[in-house]
C-alpha cells in the first residue's frame, strides 16, 4: 500500500511542543481548563494504579495524553446537548461534568456507580450533565448520536448532538452511513474523531491509505477541520466555531483532533500492544507534546499561574480523588435482583 | 502417537496443518499480528506463513467477512477471525444473507468455502457487549454449518474439517477452554458431514447434553454425581447445525431422563431445540421426568463481579439442578 501522510506536521510529535498561545482568554477560564485536564489525568492514573493493585478488574481504556479534546469541546456545550462516547470515555464523561464519585464507583462495579455497577468503565452515563452514554462496540454510538441530532432538530431548541470516536471507528461502515444521512438531512451533530493514530495494536499506516480521517467528511460534503488535539486553546476555539455553525446552520460538522495515547490500548501499561509495538521514541516525544504541560507553561510564562499554585491545584485534586476512591471501596456491590430488574424499563 | 496438548495450542496446530498443506488457505481478521485477543491460538503464524496469508485487518467486520466470502467463491479457503462473537454481529448480513444462502439461491452453482472462527470470550467484568454466546442464532440458519469443539482433539480436527468443507462453516471456540489439556492423536481428516455428536462418558441414570465449554461443565458434574452413585451419559454435540439428535434418542431410551446445558439464553435457544427434537421423536412415556434445560438467566451479561458470580452456571449449580429435578423427585 502506498500510504500518504496527509496530516503531515500534525503527526510529528516534535512539532507543537511549545507552550500554547493563550490569546486573550481570562485567567479564570484558563485555570478551569487546566483543572479539568488535571482531574481527567489523575483519575485515569489512579484507575491505572487500582488495576495494578487488582482492586479494579474491568477492562479500562485510559485517555492519558488525550485530555485536551474532551476538556476543550465540552466548554462549548451545555447539559442540554447530547454527548455520546465509546470504549475510552472517562474523559468525555468527566469533561461534561459527570459525577466523579459515580464514575469511580462504576469502575469498581459498585451500586453507587453511574450505571449502578452494571457496566463498569466501558458503559458510563450521566444524563443530567448531557452525557448520554458510552459503549465499547466500535462505532456503536455514531448513528445513535445522529438520531439524537434528528430529535434535536424536531425539538427546535438549538441543541446539538456530539459523538466521540477514534480513527479505528472510521473503518466501520456505520460511520459512512451516518455521515451521509446527517449531511443529506441537515442534522445538527458534531462528529469528533480523536485520531490517536492507533487502533489497538495497529498503526493507522497499516490500516488506511491516508492518516487524515476527515477526508470522509469531505466526501459527504460535511465541513471539517483538523486540529492539534493536544492544544486545548485550539480545541476550544475551533470547536466553538464549529458548534456555533452547527447550531446556526442546522448542519453537521466533523472535527479531527490529532493526539496520542500514552498508555497501551487497554489497561495501565504503556505498551500492552503486544506484537506490533509502538516505538518508545515516539512515545517519549509525544509525552513532550503534553497538553497539560503546554497550557501550564504558557500560564506560568504569562503569570496567570505560579509553580506553587499549580502544585496546590494538583494536590487538591489528588486529595479529592483519594476520598472518592475510599468511599467507592466501601460502597456495596449491586444486589442480585438487579440482574433481572434492569433488563426492561421499570 | 498420543501427546499432551492444550486446547489453544491444538487450534494453532490446526492452522499450521492447513496453512502448510493447502496453499488456498489464508486467514484474515482483527489482531492477527498481535493475537493477544485469541490467547496462544494463533501465535506467530504470521512469522511462519507470512503476512500475505495471515492478514491483520482494519476494524471492518462486515467488509472483511464479505471480502473473504468473495475470495472463497474464487478458489480460496479463507478463515475469517472474529476475536469476539459480539463483534461478529456487525458481519451478520454477509454471513446470514449472503454466505448461508449463496448455494441455494444460485442453484448450487457456487459455494462459499469459508470458515468463520468466532470466539466466545466471557467473564472478567467485561459486561454486556463483550460476553455473548450467540451460537444458537447461527444454528437457526439453513446453509450454515456450526461447530463447537469442546475437546482438545476437536479443537484441532474440527477446524481442519471445517476449512476443508465446501460450505460456510462457523467454528466457535471458547476462551474458558484454552487451558484445557488432553492427550490427542495424529491428524486424521474427517469429512465434516460425517461428524456426529459423541458420548464422552457412559452412564445409565441420566443423559446430559451440551456443546463447547458447557461440555466441560457436564463432564465435571458427571464426575461429581458418580461419587454419589449417579451415572450419566455425557453427550457432546460438536456440530449444532445441522442438528443430529439420533445418539441422544438412543441414550434417553436407556436413561429416561434428559438434561441439556447450554451457555446461551433459553428462549429460542440450543437447549430448547435439542429437547424439542428429542421429545418429538420418542414415545410420550419414554421419559420418567420432565426434561430440564440449564442456560443463562434472562439478562445480558452484567459487569460487576458480584453479579457475574451468579450469572454463569457452574458445576455446583448444574449439580443442584440435577439433584432437585431428577434425583430427589
Ligand atoms: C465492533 C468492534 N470491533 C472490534 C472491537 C475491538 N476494539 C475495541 S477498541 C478497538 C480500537 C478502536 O480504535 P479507535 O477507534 O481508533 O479508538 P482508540 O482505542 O484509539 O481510542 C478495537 C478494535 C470492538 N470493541 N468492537
Amino acid at each position: 500500500m502506498s500510504f500518504v501522510s496527509d496530516l503531515k506536521g500534525y503527526v510529528n510529535p516534535n512539532y507543537f511542543t511549545k507552550p500554547v498561545n493563550l490569546f486573550d482568554f481570562s485567567k479564570e477560564f484558563l485555570i478551569k481548563l487546566l483543572k479539568k485536564m488535571v482531574l481527567i489525568r489523575f483519575i485515569e492514573e489512579e484507575i491505572g494504579n487500582l488495576i495494578l493493585s487488582s482492586d479494579i478488574k474491568c477492562p479500562c481504556h485510559l485517555a492519558i495524553g488525550q485530555e485536551a479534546i474532551a476538556a476543550g469541546i465540552s466548554e462549548n456545550l451545555t447539559c442540554k446537548d447530547k454527548v455520546f462516547g465509546n470504549h475510552r470515555s472517562h474523559a468525555h464523561y468527566l469533561a461534561m461534568g459527570g459525577d466523579i464519585y459515580q464514575l469511580i464507583a462504576e469502575v469498581f462495579g459498585k451500586i453507587d456507580g453511574c450505571s449502578l455497577g452494571m457496566g463498569g468503565s466501558m458503559h458510563i452515563i450521566d444524563r443530567e450533565k448531557g452525557f448520554q452514554g458510552s459503549v465499547p462496540i466500535v462505532g456503536g454510538t455514531i448513528p445513535i448520536a445522529v438520531g439524537a441530532a434528528l430529535a434535536a432538530k424536531f425539538d427546535k431548541k438549538n441543541h446539538i448532538a456530539v459523538t466521540f470516536f477514534g480513527d479505528g471507528a472510521c473503518e466501520e461502515g456505520i460511520l459512512h452511513e451516518s455521515l451521509n444521512f446527517a449531511s443529506a438531512y441537515d442534522l445538527p451533530v458534531l462528529f469528533v474523531c480523536e485520531n490517536n493514530l492507533y487502533s489497538s495494536h495497529l498503526d493507522i499506516k497499516i490500516r488506511q491509505p491516508s492518516d487524515m480521517v476527515s477526508r470522509f467528511a469531505h466526501a459527504h460534503k460535511i465541513s471539517s477541520n483538523v486540529i492539534d488535539g493536544n492544544n486545548i486553546i485550539e480545541v476550544v476555539s475551533q470547536s466553538k466555531k464549529m458548534i456555533e455553525f452547527i447550531r446556526k446552520e442546522q448542519k453537521p460538522a466533523f472535527l479531527e483532533a490529532v493526539t496520542y495515547r500514552w498508555r497501551g490500548h487497554v489497561g495501565p501499561d504503556e505498551n500492552i500492544d503486544v506484537g506490533v509495538r509502538r516505538s518508545q521514541k515516539d512515545l517519549a516525544a509525544w509525552k513532550n507534546r503534553d497538553p497539560i504541560k503546554r497550557l501550564k507553561e504558557a500560564m506560568v510564562e504569562n503569570k496567570s499561574l505560579t509553580e506553587i499554585s499549580y502544585k496546590t491545584i494538583e494536590s487538591d485534586i489528588r486529595k479529592e480523588i483519594h476520598e472518592y476512591i475510599a468511599s467507592a471501596k466501601k460502597s456495596e456491590f449491586p444486589p442480585d435482583e438487579n440482574l433481572k430488574n434492569l433488563v426492561y424499563s421499570a | 502417537m498420543k501427546k499432551l496438548v492444550k486446547y489453544s495450542d491444538a487450534i494453532r496446530f490446526g492452522f499450521e496443518y492447513l496453512l502448510s498443506n493447502y496453499q488456498e488457505v489464508f486467514t484474515i481478521g482483527q489482531g492477527l499480528w498481535s493475537p493477544w485477543y485469541v490467547g496462544n491460538s494463533m501465535k506467530e503464524l504470521e512469522v511462519k506463513f507470512g503476512k500475505h496469508r495471515i492478514i491483520d485487518s482494519p476494524v471492518s467486520e462486515a467488509g472483511i467477512t464479505g471480502a473473504a466470502i468473495g475470495a472463497s467463491l474464487c478458489g480460496y479457503r479463507p478463515i475469517v477471525i472474529h476475536p469476539r462473537m459480539d463483534f461478529m454481529i456487525l458481519a451478520a448480513d454477509q454471513i446470514v444473507n449472503q454466505a448461508a444462502k449463496w448455494s441455494h439461491m444460485l442453484g448450487g452453482r457456487s459455494n462459499p468455502k469459508i470458515t468463520i472462527r468466532s470466539v466466545i470470550n466471557r467473564g472478567g467484568e467485561q459486561g454486556a457487549q463483550h460476553s455473548q454466546a450467540l451460537h444458537a442464532w447461527y444454528a437457526h440458519i439453513p446453509g450454515l454449518r456450526v461447530v463447537m469443539p469442546a475437546t482438545v482433539q476437536d479443537a484441532r480436527d474440527l477446524l481442519i474439517s471445517s476449512v476443508l468443507c465446501d460450505d460456510p462453516v462457523i467454528y466457535i471456540d471458547d476462551r474458558w477452554l484454552y487451558e484445557r489439556e488432553e492427550e490427542i492423536s495424529d491428524i486424521e481428516i474427517v469429512d465434516l458431514k460425517n461428524i456426529k455428536p459423541k458420548i464422552l462418558k457412559n452412564g445409565s441414570d441420566l443423559t446430559l447434553v451440551s456443546s463447547g465449554y458447557s461440555t466441560l461443565l457436564c463432564l465435571e458434574t458427571a464426575e461429581k454425581l458418580k461419587n454419589e452413585n449417579i451415572h450419566c451419559d455425557v453427550i457432546d454435540m460438536r456440530v449444532i447445525n445441522p442438528l443430529d439428535v439420533n445418539i441422544i434418542l438412543e441414550s434417553v431410551k436407556r436413561t429416561k431422563k434428559l438434561c441439556v446445558v447450554d451457555g446461551g439464553w433459553a428462549a429460542c435457544g440450543l437447549a430448547g431445540e435439542i429437547i424439542a427434537s428429542v421429545v418429538e421423536s420418542i414415545e410420550p412415556n419414554v421419559l420418567t421426568h420432565k426434561p430440564v434445560r440449564i442456560t443463562l438467566p434472562w439478562a445480558p451479561a452484567p459487569m460487576s463481579r458480584s453479579l457475574e458470580k451468579i450469572y454463569y452456571p457452574d458445576v455446583n449449580y448444574i449439580h443442584n439442578k440435577i439433584k432437585t429435578n431428577f434425583i430427589n423427585k
